[in-house]
């Protein structure tokens, strides 16, 4: 009991965020459910690349390939060989995080601005790629994914909570729920530990990270590998939840759309991907649908807001934030935090406060 | 045998002999310093030593064994800890968090038992945090182990790194200019605490310093490089009457 007194504000946030995405789909439409499943898989693929990004320093473009391989290892799987979807997806997962770990070894030989090349080029290739092996993948026609019905005590619970039936995309919600708080946890531990440790260490200065004992090359890889692991499971979730998957599923722009997730929620924490997967996706959709209503306004100025409109308004929301918010929201919550502690108790931060004098010990 | 040995080292870059066949040791429990004008060459040597950069020619040995057949990351597991010059420490990191990778070797856990945490990767954590906090205690920063150590002061920033090498309980610590960069408290605070470093925790030192005072305080040798040659080595009050080292230093008479 005491220990749930004292625990920390996050421990409460981190609850409060579960009982929200738990409750949410009982009180909101089958379609806008599955609208919040892509965005919370956008945070599961931003997640890994955080990983990449955030904590190991190294830059990716591609991720979006990661995602693709994901979906495709998945697919085939499930459409070819008859496997069960879910069974797939750790296996698309898995075999993601090799390639992702095979690529990371001649990464190591690249300096920062050439990998970033080398990863854009990645993205670029991909939708190319997919289409060649067509027997395969299906070309341009792509393939069609079945999506599972709920189980009987899904289907009971749901209906016991909201008394109408759940439907497939809502089942698809929980289940990728359940694995983004899953993979949300392990990377919360792998970084806290002496693993993470070692990463953020060559990412602020890899001689002294070697000095220290840290394998430089060997962590590096180990960083592209799990990041590519949780890109192959947001790609297998992704095909899940649009039941279809075709090269154009995989343009650049997801590549670009997951660093600027990754950017605008935080790089090297752990609430940042999903608050930067949330801007990420809805922020497009919603200034697509932004439309100015002002009659006095000439019409031909009116079409041409409403053609550049989402573009215009998604670039001035992202320069505002890199403005004003050069460590993301992530960063903007925790300084709006302490400035509100400080407000309220008066007392001063232990990270912000003044310098006690210098020790006496010595 | 001596715990380090440097025989006939070189190291040339381009055209430019930053070091030319140096050789001397270092016994266990000495306390040696490496001094010499700007451009001796001392910072290359602790960079050949530490796996940074390769030599020319000539050896450094570790308790008999080549760094050369070591690798970079692994020259810490032969019980070689070094600081650097103008500090190295992970900035956006605390003064725990940087003490707690000098402890990296000291702990097996990979990144599976980390990520689960295994019962065995949570206890070797906790292990390695008391270590760590102990030693942050020792260089007398103890009140502010969760500060990010960019927000030290460089003074405080130079016992982090002192902290961060000394955790990995190294048998030769490598020091480049623990004295530069701070104040002249600061400098005497250092020297006391480098000699607990040598009595307490019994470790032998190699050090590149600059500010004299502080090297004839702490050290039992010295050996003197100019222009990558070593021009003379004994004890400080040798060195200091030794022609050679006046001119070095002072130019010709």
């Amino acid at each position: 009991m005491n220990r749930i007194r004292t625990a920390p504000p996050r421990y409460w946030l981190v609850a409060l965020t579960l009982v929200f995405f738990l409750g949410f789909p009982t009180v909101i439409s089958s379609f806008l459910a599955s609208e919040w499943t892509q965005a919370l898989i956008l945070a599961i693929a931003i997640m890994g690349l955080n990983i990449l990004v955030g904590y190991s320093g190294q830059l990716s473009l591609g991720h979006g390939a990661f995602m693709a391989l994901g979906a495709y290892v998945s697919a085939i799987l499930a459409h070819r060989y008859k496997m069960d979807y879910l069974v797939t997806v750790p296996i698309a997962a898995v075999f993601t995080g090799g390639v992702g770990f095979l690529f990371g070894i001649p990464a190591l030989r690249l300096s920062p601005l050439y990998l970033a090349l080398a990863t854009f080029a990645l993205a670029v290739v991909t939708p190319s790629l997919i289409k060649r092996p067509a027997g395969l993948t299906g070309g341009v026609q792509g393939i069609l994914v079945l999506q599972p019905d709920p189980p009987d005590f899904a289907r009971e619970a749901f209906a016991f909570v909201t008394g109408t039936a759940m439907t497939s995309d809502q089942w698809i919600y929980y289940i990728t729920l359940l694995l983004a708080v899953v993979l949300f946890w392990l990377a919360w531990n792998l970084v806290r530990h002496r693993p993470g440790r070692a990463m953020r260490a060559i990412r602020d200065g890899e001689v002294a990270a070697a000095a220290s004992g840290v394998n430089v090359a060997g962590y590096k890889t180990l960083a592209f590998g799990i990041s590519a692991f949780y890109g192959g499971t947001a790609g297998s979730l992704f095909a899940l939840s649009t039941g279809f998957i075709s090269p154009d599923t995989f343009p650049v722009s997801l590549s670009i759309q997951l660093l600027v997730g990754a950017v605008v929620g935080g790089l090297a924490s752990i609430p940042g991907p999903l608050l930067g997967a949330i801007f990420a996706f809805f922020l497009p959709i919603g200034s697509n649908q932004w439309v100015p209503s002002q009659t006095w306004l000439p019409d031909q100025i009116t079409s041409t807001v409403k053609n550049a409109g989402p573009a215009v308004s998604y670039g001035v929301v992202l320069i505002l934030i890199m403005m004003f918010a050069p460590n993301g929201i992530v960063g903007l919550l925790r300084s709006g935090y302490v400035i509100l502690n400080r407000r309220l108790r008066g007392a001063s931060d232990p990270k912000t406060g003044q310098m006690p004098p210098d020790p006496q010990t010595v | 045998m001596a715990l380090l040995e440097v025989r006939e080292l070189s190291v040339r870059f381009g055209g430019v002999v930053a070091l030319d066949r140096v050789s001397f040791d270092v016994d266990a429990g000495q306390v040696v310093a490496l001094i010499g004008p700007n451009g001796a060459g001392k910072t290359t040597l602790f960079n050949v030593i530490t796996r940074v950069y390769r030599p020319s020619g000539g050896t450094v040995l570790v308790s008999g064994r080549s760094v050369q057949t070591i690798r970079s990351h692994h020259v810490i597991r032969h019980g070689l800890a070094r600081t650097f010059q103008n500090v190295a420490l992970f900035r956006s990191m605390t003064v725990l968090d940087n003490v707690l990778v000098g402890d990296h070797t000291q702990t097996r856990s990979g990144w599976l038992q980390a990520s689960v945490p295994l019962p065995g990767a949570v206890a070797a954590e906790s292990a390695s945090r008391k270590r760590a906090l102990e030693m942050i205690d020792f260089v007398g920063l103890g009140a502010h182990a969760e500060r990010p150590v960019a927000t030290l002061p460089f003074g405080f920033q130079k016992r982090v790194e002192l902290a961060r090498a000394l955790v990995s309980k190294p048998r030769l610590l490598l020091l480049d200019e623990p004295a530069g960069g701070i104040s002249h408290e600061e400098v005497d605070a250092m020297a006391r605490l480098l000699r607990r470093v040598h009595t307490d925790l019994d470790v032998t030192m190699l050090l590149v310093e600059h500010h004299m005072a502080f090297v004839m305080g702490i050290c039992d040798r010295v050996v003197v490089l100019d222009f990558g040659k070593k021009i003379a080595e004994g004890s400080p009050a040798e060195v200091q009457r030794n022609p050679a080292v006046i001119e070095a230093y002072l130019g010709a008479a």
